[in-house]
């Protein structure tokens, strides 16, 4: 048996995860701390949020997070993919930064627009 | 004239005039001191914003979107690069903006959505030299997030407030070394869930009951010393440990920045550090509301929204209807274990279905009975299997039982044995 404080929303209920049998999750207030029990356990993930370099528009840095969750344990590879990368505004919310970052099968998508400025505009 | 002027384009202001607009206001305006919209939202980069709102997890910045766009069909006015001076008890608002220069505007409404500030370091007196490297949370979330720069590579947290912990992993991920998460209290001042997936996750320690009592350095930070507390919160001699570091973050609570409430010489409860506000989040000037971080400081944004929108829609309704006719209002008590409750202020005669009262408790509780009374006598009680001072608790109190209280309210949380 093994308890977690489930990450799904505010709430943070305490789950117990019976390993023994069939990871049965009990504690959970909703059908999602049920799955994330399991996974946890089984194969957890997470969401990354990050930033990534930006040119042209009115913040040098565009936040980014990946479409899906990745496997825990790649975290900081995910997270590293995003160094080498540049984006040019005007970035569009959703816009693919990296596609399928580290095999994940998720993308690190923009998660706001950031306009291109007058300056970066006009200097074209 | 504008119908209702919002100060403040965050997360309460946006909510508040889409809500007024809908409600058939069409002369509002929202000032923002800000060349964007969104608020601190836009700085808060990590998900889990608007899982009750939107049903679906968030970043910061894309909740502030939303509502961006929303406020984007309607008509309401923005002035951004604007600073209000002044609100006047006759409701006319002095401001300053790039574009527009200084202004005086009247409104038949305002509402008040100006946020919170974070505590430094001069409001808790830490000893020490005051060397750089000593800088909020919010700050260095916004240096990090948004102007691009890592404010430290070896990092010490005071406070394990969301934000602290946020910047815990924030920092790791961009490639610092967070030692440790101070708390001088015995339990989190965070959510729980981020306690997991921003200390936990990353192997960060948490010393619960500690508390930073010396900074070192001469031009930059390189040492901070931390001690163990008693339980009245004194550092215990002997227990000091030493940790090398460059960057000190402070996560320390949040102040209601209420300047401008002041000023306009409206009421503020010592509790909150906000307007006291009746049940419509009026406050003691009418026509005068206030929501979001500037009436009391929320966990959860969601919540922000909810009851920007009430303002919003009261607001709207004190234009268009009038003032309405003088009511007597029922006090709602802080009683054991509550820090404070909002509204402080209830008029039953204004409150259609039911009243929502959020509050905070001032220490972690098991399973528990909260228990309104009024004249001694027991009007509703509800059950929570924990409550903890970090997450704000909601109940609602239906109109019926409100025709029922006998003078003030009071509220009060006493653990229940279980079995």
């Amino acid at each position: 048996m093994k308890e977690l404080i489930c990450i799904v929303c505010p709430r943070g209920c305490h789950l117990k995860v019976d390993e023994a049998c069939g990871y049965t999750v009990t504690g959970n207030g909703c059908p999602r701390g049920e799955a994330y029990g399991k996974r946890e356990l089984t194969h957890p993930t997470r969401v990354i949020t990050s930033t990534v370099r930006c040119t042209g528009g009115a913040y040098p840095r565009c936040p980014v997070k990946t479409s899906g969750p990745v496997p825990k344990e790649r975290i900081f590879d995910v997270a590293a993919a995003l160094d080498g990368i540049t984006v040019e505004a005007p970035v569009r919310l959703g816009q693919v930064v990296v596609k399928d970052v580290c095999g994940t099968g998720a993308d690190f998508v923009s998660t706001r627009a950031l306009p291109q400025t007058d300056e970066a505009a006009g200097g074209a | 004239m504008y119908d209702l002027i919002v100060i403040g384009g965050g997360p309460a202001g946006l909510a508040a005039a889409c809500a007024a607009w809908e409600a058939g206001l069409h002369r509002v305006l929202i000032v923002e001191r800000d060349r964007e919209l969104g608020g601190i939202l836009n700085q808060c980069i990590h998900n889990g914003f608007g899982l009750h709102y939107f049903k679906e997890e968030l970043t910061g910045p894309e909740y502030a979107g939303r509502f961006v766009n929303m406020l984007r069909d309607t008509g309401v006015e923005v002035r951004l690069d604007t600073m209000v001076l002044e609100v006047g008890a006759d409701r006319r608002v002095h401001m300053v903006g790039k574009a527009t220069g200084y202004r005086v505007e009247e409104a038949r409404s305002v509402l008040l959505a100006m946020g919170c500030r974070e505590r430094t370091r001069g409001a808790i007196s830490i000893p020490g030299t005051r060397p750089a490297g000593i800088f909020t949370a919010g700050a260095a979330q916004r240096y990090v997030n948004m102007e691009g720069w890592l404010p430290g590579e070896r990092v010490v947290i005071l406070g394990s407030g969301d934000i602290g912990l946020i910047m815990a992993r924030r920092m790791t991920l961009e490639g610092a070394k967070v030692l440790a998460c101070v708390e001088v209290m015995p339990y989190s001042g965070g959510l729980n869930r981020n306690i997991v997936q921003c200390l936990h996750d990353y192997d960060i320690p948490l010393y619960l009951s500690h508390t930073v009592t010396e900074i070192r350095g001469k031009n930059r930070v390189e040492q901070v010393v931390v001690s163990k507390v008693d339980e009245q919160r004194r550092p215990i001699p002997g227990s000091e440990m030493i940790f090398d570091c460059d960057t000190l973050l402070l996560s320390v609570g949040l102040i209601p920045e209420n300047e401008l409430t002041r000023q306009a010489g409206i009421a503020i409860d010592p509790r909150t550090s906000g307007a006291v506000v009746y049940e419509n989040m009026e406050t003691s000037l009418p026509g005068v509301f206030a929501s979001g971080n500037v009436a009391h400081v929320h966990d959860l944004v969601d919540f922000v929204t909810a009851e920007s929108q009430r303002a919003g829609r009261a607001a709207a309704r004190y234009v268009l209807e009038g003032a309405g006719p003088e009511e007597s209002a029922l006090e709602v008590v802080s009683g054991d274990c509550v820090t404070y409750t909002v509204p402080q202020h209830i008029r039953p005669g204004r409150v259609e279905q039911g009243c929502e009262l959020f509050f905070r408790v001032n220490r972690v509780c098991g399973p528990s009975r909260i228990a309104v009374t009024s004249g001694g006598r027991q009007l509703a009680a509800f059950r929570r299997d924990c409550l903890a001072p970090g997450e704000m608790e909601h109940i609602t109190l239906p109109r019926a039982l409100l025709d029922k209280a006998d003078g003030a309210i009071t509220i009060a949380v006493e653990e229940v044995k279980a079995g």
